[in-house]
């Protein structure tokens, strides 16, 4: 069983240690846009973003609409002797679920619909609440929980697989690209940008904590500075 | 500069989660992060057995992912199964090699790398080596990265499947290899999850966790 009981947190904020390599360091302040590195392991430990809350939401709203078109009009089409098929996203895990292949389908199904989804929703919902000075609670919650969901999110794995499979059909049938299929390809440019335009710190920095009562524990000395 | 300290040497854990660097409180071992909740521990708990039980389950469905067919096509004149290799070979063709190399590289090559380069950090931090540790934390971060790119395949043949029925003319299947394929690709990323690349550093000063 583990503890219900807070660590106490430092009065220094800007001490940190390197989660690749455990090394305490100070952050240095850093202007919009750089970096700071781990001095050891070189991991990077904070890449300040200009305008983080912004940009971010102005590429989850187009994510999110592009998102839902994405997934309800077809994506890959195929016309042989006479007769048309097309399939959604959708469709392909469903055909696997019809066909004995559950426990595969509800992998596609995660990787290529939910986790998507999820990542989009969840930081859609972020930057928004985090417009105010002090989000709830529930935005560190999310926060906690969206690294997992860009881990599972595979949506440019997803394009590259059609593709061979559009390759792959075109031997034997007409292959027909959907709209889909564009809309995707965009889709994994706007994940991208919101991968590069959003600074989670920002909103730790001022989330509402777990532990109300502030207690404060003592600082280390003679800690080296992160390289910027 | 001064000398290299770890939080862990000072008593401090640092949240996973959102990074704050707190202390346990007076008496306790482990806590909580006063700001996001999440569990605190100074390193991931059980890391090595975990990643050991992720990768030898990820190499014994390496087998027959790669023995098994991943497709099976029913055309007028009988039934046809595919490998992943015999895919990579079919694929292969004066215009179609560049794609075909992808699914070689992404599907072959990159689990199989991944199950030997986790395999390799593993043993490194049992033997508490203390050498090239630049070189295996660089390692961690390749494999961390490429490893989602093995699911390449899984959604080739899913599409492919979901696609070519053009009943009774031609109709393609997936076949029993994709399971086994699929739990390859997940059980390595699970892998990759549970191994804490802060252990490989911890090896240098004896501190062992096994």
């Amino acid at each position: 069983m583990h503890t219900h009981v807070h660590n106490e947190p430092l009065s220094d904020k800007s001490l940190i240690a390197c989660l690749h390599c455990d090394l305490l360091q100070r952050l240095p302040k850093l202007p919009p846009g750089a970096s700071a590195r781990c001095i050891r392991c070189d991991k990077e430990l904070w890449r300040r973003r200009d305008d983080s809350l912004d940009r971010t939401l102005a590429l989850s709203l187009a994510a999110a609409v592009l998102y839902v078109i994405a997934n309800s009009v077809p994506m890959l089409g195929l016309s042989a002797v006479g007769r048309q098929a097309f399939t959604t996203v959708f469709g392909g895990a469903q055909h696997l679920w019809t066909n004995g292949r559950q426990m595969v389908s509800g992998l596609v199904l995660l990787t290529a619909v939910v986790a998507p989804g999820l990542q989009i929703g969840f930081m859609l919902a972020i930057v928004l609440a985090a417009r105010r000075s002090q989000p709830a609670r529930w935005v560190g919650i999310l926060l906690r929980y969206h690294p997992t969901t860009c881990t599972w999110s595979m949506i440019e794995v997803m394009l590259l697989g059609v593709l061979v499979a559009l390759v792959k059909i075109a031997d034997y049938a007409t292959v027909i690209p959907g709209v889909a299929l564009f809309v995707l390809g965009v889709l994994v440019f706007l994940l991208a940008g919101i991968q590069a335009s959003f600074d989670p710190r920002e909103v730790w920095d001022r989330v509402e904590w777990a532990e109300t009562r502030g207690r404060l524990s003592g600082t280390v000395d003679e800690i080296a500075e992160a390289t910027p | 500069m001064t000398a290299a300290v770890t939080a862990m040497q000072q008593g401090l854990q640092s949240c996973e989660a959102c990074g704050l660097l707190s202390r346990p409180a007076r008496g306790e071992e482990e806590g909580r992060c006063p700001r996001c909740d999440e569990e605190l521990n100074f390193r991931k708990p059980a890391s090595l057995q975990r990643t050991w039980a992720y990768l030898v389950a990820a190499a014994i469905c390496y087998v027959p992912a790669n023995l098994l067919p991943v497709l099976t096509t029913t055309t007028a004149a009988g039934s046809d199964s595919d490998t992943i290799l015999q895919g990579v070979v079919l694929l292969w063709s004066p215009t179609g090699w560049p794609l075909s190399l992808i699914v070689l590289v992404a599907s072959i090559m990159i689990p199989s790398a991944k199950i030997l380069a986790m395999g390799y950090l593993l043993i490194t931090v049992q033997r508490g080596s203390a050498q090239s540790n630049e070189q295996r934390i660089r390692l961690y971060r390749v494999v961390r990265f490429i490893g989602r790119w093995s699911m390449v395949d899984v959604f080739v043949d899913t599409f492919t499947a979901a696609l070519v029925q053009l009943q009774p003319l031609m109709s393609v299947e997936p076949a029993a290899g994709l399971f086994f394929f699929a739990a390859v690709v997940v059980l390595t990323m699970l892998a990759v999850e549970a191994f804490d690349p802060r252990l490989i550093w911890d090896s240098a000063r004896e501190v062992r966790y096994a």
